[in-house]
């Protein structure tokens, strides 16, 4: 059993590492970025642990020649040069050839508020929803992080993991919507670390909130299972939108409403923290609060 | 068999070295094809698979009723070769620049299996326009995948030549490189039968003969 570090990114390797060591068919493959974490997984196992050094496109291939070989790869870097940068080899090397692996993305949407749009990927999750049969995880703390690897891992198929740093306070087991808490009116729905803010945001509001950290494939069962007034709210820390399809799909004969909160499609075009990053596309629990109000009050 | 002018040309210019693999230097046949020590080899440019169809077919892979319906809806061979529908093929592959770092990751993960297959990736020269065939060959060198073989079918079809800039590259990153008459079997033979130690070789089979003359770069 892994020891669960502070961060998810510190438990991304760490889980990874106790992975090569537990299964002589997993491979992990980076490109630099992270290397510092993985000094251990490159001393144990040489040949399953691969640095191709700077060369993303070449990381999904690797991964995927590896899976052609019955192998089980985990593949890392920043999300925007692995999902983005790489996306025909994710698409043809994996999906198109029929073979699957492990993608570990970090950053996110504005990990790197200090580093500029470069290294920001707010479109990662809806550029992988746009292929066939992909598992998309949103893990909100390191034991989610923990808890995802390992299924994915053990998992077949293509799944994509995005590992950021912010956390929820609370971590939840299990893929599909969790009921955080019931109310009679409106459900809002919180993927990945959104959660704490959607909570706050809707805490004097008769509101039922669900949540999850396997984004793909959406469990629109328990989404109509719950949902008391036709209204939903939908947070995510990506693309906002990104979900809508899902919820359309899951109440497509329910009239309804619905409210998709993301990051904006604008470039901010500023530097600073997270928490601002956050703020400014409104998914703080303050711009959350007043976007649920004005929806609630139409 | 037809296809248009591209592809007629692009098999007539990879049907030598096809042939010449499979009949006299790889083990690989119908009846290893899911064998985990067989050799393994990727068309990697995926265009014009005439050739290629015609040799798995001889080889048995397929039968020859296949050929006359190619291209037609429920037909398993496209004008790309596609693994999941055709017995033999290895990769899926078209869309150029994705055959050789697939051929490094599989020979990576054979090598971490102790599996010693061959792995024998075919580029065209106008394929090594794509910069993803440079991040590849050099950490096949890099790692020392002596399991790994390129052969380029340079019909001298890329839009930008540099007369031996293709050798020279190879040979700069540390590959074993060779040359050969893209035509001549006897000699294809030989240099495809060679491998490196601790190192990838290249094999550069040139193919000038008129009838296999420009391949189109980006189509």
């Amino acid at each position: 059993m892994t020891t669960l570090a502070r961060d998810p990114r510190t438990q991304f390797a760490r889980t990874a590492t106790e992975l090569l060591d537990e299964d002589l068919s997993t491979a992990l493959v980076w490109a630099e970025i992270s290397a510092r974490y993985l000094v251990d997984a490159v001393r144990r196992h040489p040949e399953r642990a691969v640095n191709v050094g700077i060369r993303e496109q070449l990381l999904v291939n690797v991964g995927a020649g590896m899976a052609l070989t019955g192998m089980r790869p985990i593949m890392h870097t920043f999300g925007t040069f692995l999902v983005e940068r790489a996306f025909e080899q994710v698409k043809l090397g994996f999906v198109h050839q029929g073979v699957g692996g492990v993608l570990v993305g970090v950053g996110g949407s504005f990990d790197a508020s200090l580093s500029g749009r470069t290294h920001q990927a707010p479109g990662d999750v809806a550029l992988m929803d746009s292929l066939p049969d992909v598992t998309i995880h949103a893990p909100g703390t390191a034991v989610e992080a923990d808890e995802v690897i390992r299924r994915a891992v053990f998992d077949d198929g293509l799944h994509y993991v995005r590992v950021v740093e912010q956390t929820n306070r609370d971590s939840f087991s299990g893929s599909g919507l969790h009921v955080v808490r019931r109310g009679a009116g409106a459900t809002v729905v919180a993927l990945g670390p959104v959660l704490d803010e959607v909570l706050e945001a809707t805490s004097d509001r008769d509101v039922t909130v669900l949540y999850a950290h396997s984004v793909r494939p959406f469990d629109a069962r328990t989404l109509r299972s719950v949902l008391a007034l036709p209204e939903v709210v939908l947070v995510e820390p990506w693309l906002a939108g990104t979900s809508a399809r899902c919820v359309a799909d899951a109440l497509v004969d329910v009239p309804h409403r619905l409210l998709a909160l993301g990051t904006r499609r604008t470039e901010l075009r500023h530097y600073g923290t997270p928490a601002e990053h956050q703020r400014a596309h409104g998914l703080d629990a303050a711009g959350i609060r007043r976007s649920v109000e004005s929806f609630l009050a139409a | 068999m037809t296809g248009d002018e591209k592809h007629s040309l692009a098999a007539l210019s990879t049907l030598d070295v096809i042939r010449v693999l499979y009949e006299r230097v790889l083990d690989l046949s119908p009846e290893n094809v899911d064998d985990p020590q067989r050799d393994r080899f990727l068309l990697s440019k995926g265009h014009g698979p005439m050739a290629y169809y015609a040799v798995l077919c001889d080889q048995g892979f397929f039968p020859a009723s296949w050929l006359d319906s190619w291209g037609t809806f429920d037909s398993p061979l496209g004008y790309h070769p596609d693994r999941n529908l055709v017995p033999g093929v290895e990769i899926s592959s078209g869309s150029l620049g994705h055959g050789l770092p697939l051929a490094v990751g599989t020979a990576l993960g054979l090598r971490a299996q102790g599996i010693g297959a061959r792995v024998v990736v075919l580029v065209g020269d106008a394929e090594l326009d794509e910069g993803s065939n440079h991040e590849a060959l050099e950490i096949a060198a890099a790692l020392g995948l002596d399991a790994l073989t390129v052969v380029v079918v340079d019909n001298r079809s890329t839009s930008y030549a540099v007369p031996g800039r293709i050798a020279e590259r190879f040979a700069t990153e540390g590959w074993l490189v060779t040359t050969a008459d893209g035509r001549d079997h006897d000699e294809l033979e030989k240099v495809l039968s060679a491998r490196g130690v601790g190192v990838p070789n290249v094999v550069v089979a040139t193919v000038l003969d008129p009838a296999a003359g420009r391949e189109g770069s980006a189509a």
